[in-house]
């Protein structure tokens, strides 16, 4: 499902536009916030000591039911409602057209849940529903896509493209060995998310710590398999000296790995990147990969499930710079726009592989 | 098939082959242009970096090469014929996930029955396109166009978004992909064997001199007394089992199949045939050319890879190498044309 890296990525592309569009939106943002943010905030000020309730009844509305992505995601929000001894309540439909999550949101509104987790499959089409859950004092968290900014009270952002960035330089000096060439397989020329992590990584490789490592080429597998491998044989040999492969893609780095294990490279050469635990457990087992990232999406269900928690209760309210605590991962703080974000990606390596499924 | 090769010599001369020698002489022509720029690529890329000659290239290459050089083989018996086979990509990708799934819930089948198992859902397919083809009276372009997006559909919902990964399917069947036999992979062993058989099935049988003829002349080789019908369903049968047979290749080498394994891939499939000299208006070509199509495709795509050429660049180089190659053919063939008119051969 991760040519689901298309929606994972999708999703974040999502998030980068918001954050874009906060960015822009600088000069006014007091303003904004102000004539904004009223109507919101005025009817609770936070109590940053009042404890989380229990009972509370949260309710997940996914993309939709039965996507292998997302039971891992709301997976982990049902670990989270049941540590947060609420009620768990998981409804959805069964494409993920936009306007088939408003029937569920209606729903909800009846059984008067305390906090709806939805993964909007249109940022608009869900939002009068939503704005009429907000009216019956339900909060709205969203993760994996949002909703517009103006009809939910928090987002959950797995990934911003500086934390991605900053992982991939990481995992290159480290699986290089400290020094060497390295060289990227990404996805296609233009896609938007893999460039601008490229970018990020490459300011990074411009630090003191990674004076010894030197990118030689970027190279394009176009997010297809066969393409991916050619790409991969033509850095092994336009490169001898190459350390590193890092592929910022899931079909890149399958692809990078599946060559490479079965190659005379194997064992000279590492793979690294972003994937998906299924896709690359059998490289990670055979030794091809020793260690690759992605956020784990289990807990975006965890920290959705918490933040809806910690809104319910009345303990933060959606503001910038809030904070609460979200079980095992440990606290959070509320950015701009009610925007979380899940913190750095996960990283997989043999050891812990196999806890994850998706 | 029944055919014996003396028998087959003298039915052979009506249908297009009047003078084995003299034509011969001509006809490979066609293919020495492709092994020509085949020689001068790959000789120009060794100097620039002597490694695009070592055995692990060589080797990539090759297995690089096997999977669209037998659905080539496939298509151009169907373009010889007058007609053409979009479907082919999505086929591949059915039988690659049908087989991929077969095999991660039974661990223990042998290699064999995933390869029957390909070639049983490819023909099936394949069958489908010659029956609305041939019975339906509408074009093998339309017809396979729409099967293209059927198929697809139907992996695309029976996969629901799942994928098969390369640790669910057995050793056996991932190994199957880099074995080798005598030094020879199994996957360009099949894809010779494939070539093959497909080139002297259609120069030397009488079938395969009949699926030239149709495509020659459709009206002529249905008054001739040829059983178009059958050969027609033939020739897709056996592009759609070639082409399922590739999507067991595929899954073994590539080790993680989702639904959409093979999008765009008949693109590249016809570019082979059309670069490998089969006239898309059929009657000409062969089998062999087909492969070298293949071949010479894949090899520009290592080699522009390995050359350190601007990825925007590379997918114009690639069209523009095909117009070079159909220009070529098409000099070509105005001089065999021009040449049969001044010996009067087709007379």
């Amino acid at each position: 499902m991760l040519r689901s890296p298309r929606t994972l990525l999708s999703v974040t592309s999502a998030a980068l536009l918001v954050a874009g569009l906060t960015a822009c939106g600088g000069t006014t943002k007091d303003s904004a916030s102000n004539t904004g943010g009223d109507s919101n905030q005025a009817s609770a000020a936070a109590d940053p000591n009042a404890a989380i309730k229990e009972g509370l009844k949260i309710a997940f509305l996914p993309k939709q039911l039965n996507n292998p992505y997302t039971d891992v995601e709301v997976g982990g929000g049902k670990v989270a409602v049941e540590e947060l001894k609420g009620e768990y309540k998981l409804v959805g439909p069964n494409d993920a057209s936009a306007s088939s999550q408003v029937s569920y949101i209606n729903t909800l509104i009846q059984q008067q849940q305390d906090v709806i987790v939805v993964a909007a499959n249109d940022p608009n089409a869900v939002c009068p529903s939503l704005n009429q859950a907000r009216a019956a004092k339900i909060k709205v968290i969203t993760f994996d896509s949002d909703a517009s900014k103006d009809c939910r009270d928090a987002f959950i952002n797995q990934a911003t493209t500086q934390g991605i960035g900053e992982s991939l330089a990481k995992m290159a000096l480290e699986q290089a060995g400290g020094e060497g060439e390295i060289a990227v397989l990404s996805a296609t020329p233009n896609a938007t998310n893999q460039n601008s992590w490229i970018e990020v990584m490459k300011t990074e490789l411009k630090k003191p710590e990674y004076a010894k490592l030197k990118l030689v080429k970027v190279a394009y597998g176009n997010d297809d398999d066969q393409k991916s491998f050619q790409e991969a044989q033509g850095l092994l040999q336009s490169y001898p000296n190459l350390k590193a492969i890092v592929a910022p893609t899931t079909v890149g780095i399958a692809a990078a790995a599946r060559y490479i294990s079965s190659s005379s490279y194997k064992g000279k050469v590492a793979v690294t990147g972003l994937g998906l635990p299924n896709q690359m457990r059998e490289y990670v087992k055979d030794d091809t990969v020793k260690k690759f990232a992605l956020w784990n999406p289990a807990d975006i269900g965890y920290l959705a499930a918490f933040a809806g928690a910690a809104m319910a209760s009345g303990k933060v309210t959606g503001a910038e710079g809030e904070k609460f605590t979200a079980g095992k991962l440990g606290e959070y703080t509320i950015g701009a726009d009610g925007e979380i974000v899940l913190g750095p990606p996960t990283e997989f390596t043999k050891e812990n592989i196999d806890k994850f499924n998706f | 098939m029944t055919v014996t090769s003396d028998r087959s010599a003298p039915t052979d001369a009506p249908l297009g082959a009047p003078a084995p020698k003299r034509f011969g002489g001509l006809l490979k022509t066609r293919e020495l242009g492709i092994v020509l720029a085949l020689a001068l690529l790959v000789a120009y890329t060794a100097i620039d970096n002597p490694r695009f000659l070592s055995g692990q290239s060589i080797r990539d290459n090759l297995l690089n090469t096997a999977i669209l050089a037998v659905m080539a083989t496939g298509q151009a018996v169907v373009v010889i014929t007058r007609n053409i086979d979009l479907s082919v990509g999505s086929v591949l990708g059915i039988s690659a996930f049908a087989v991929a799934t077969l095999m991660s819930n039974n661990q223990d089948l042998p290699m064999i029955v995933a390869l029957l198992a390909g070639l049983a859902v490819g023909a099936v397919a394949g069958l489908v396109n010659g029956v609305l083809v041939r019975y339906g009276k509408v074009p093998a372009l339309v017809v396979t166009l729409g099967t293209l997006y059927i198929y697809r559909g139907i992996t695309y919902s029976w996969a629901g978004g799942s994928q098969v990964n390369a640790d669910e399917l057995p050793r056996h069947f991932l190994t199957f992909a880099n074995d080798s036999i005598l030094g020879i992979p199994w996957l360009v062993l099949i894809a010779l064997v494939v070539v093959a058989a497909g080139s002297v099935m259609m120069r030397n049988y009488r079938v395969g001199r009949e699926l030239y003829a149709m495509g020659s002349s459709p009206a002529a080789a249905e008054l001739a007394g040829i059983k178009v019908a059958r050969n027609l369903l033939g020739a897709f049968v056996l592009s759609g089992a070639l082409a399922g047979l590739a999507g067991v290749l595929y899954a073994a080498r590539f080790g993680t199949v989702d639904a959409a394994a093979g999008t765009g891939l008949e693109l590249n499939v016809v570019a082979a045939v059309v670069v490998g000299g089969v006239a898309v208006f059929g009657g000409s070509g062969s089998v062999w050319g087909a492969a070298l199509g293949a071949l010479l495709l894949t090899v520009i795509g290592s080699a522009l890879a390995v050359l350190d050429i601007n990825q925007f660049w590379q997918q114009a180089i690639v069209g523009a190498l095909i117009i070079l190659a159909i220009c070529a053919d098409r000099l070509v063939a105005v001089r065999i044309a021009r040449s049969l008119r001044k010996r009067d051969a087709h007379v």
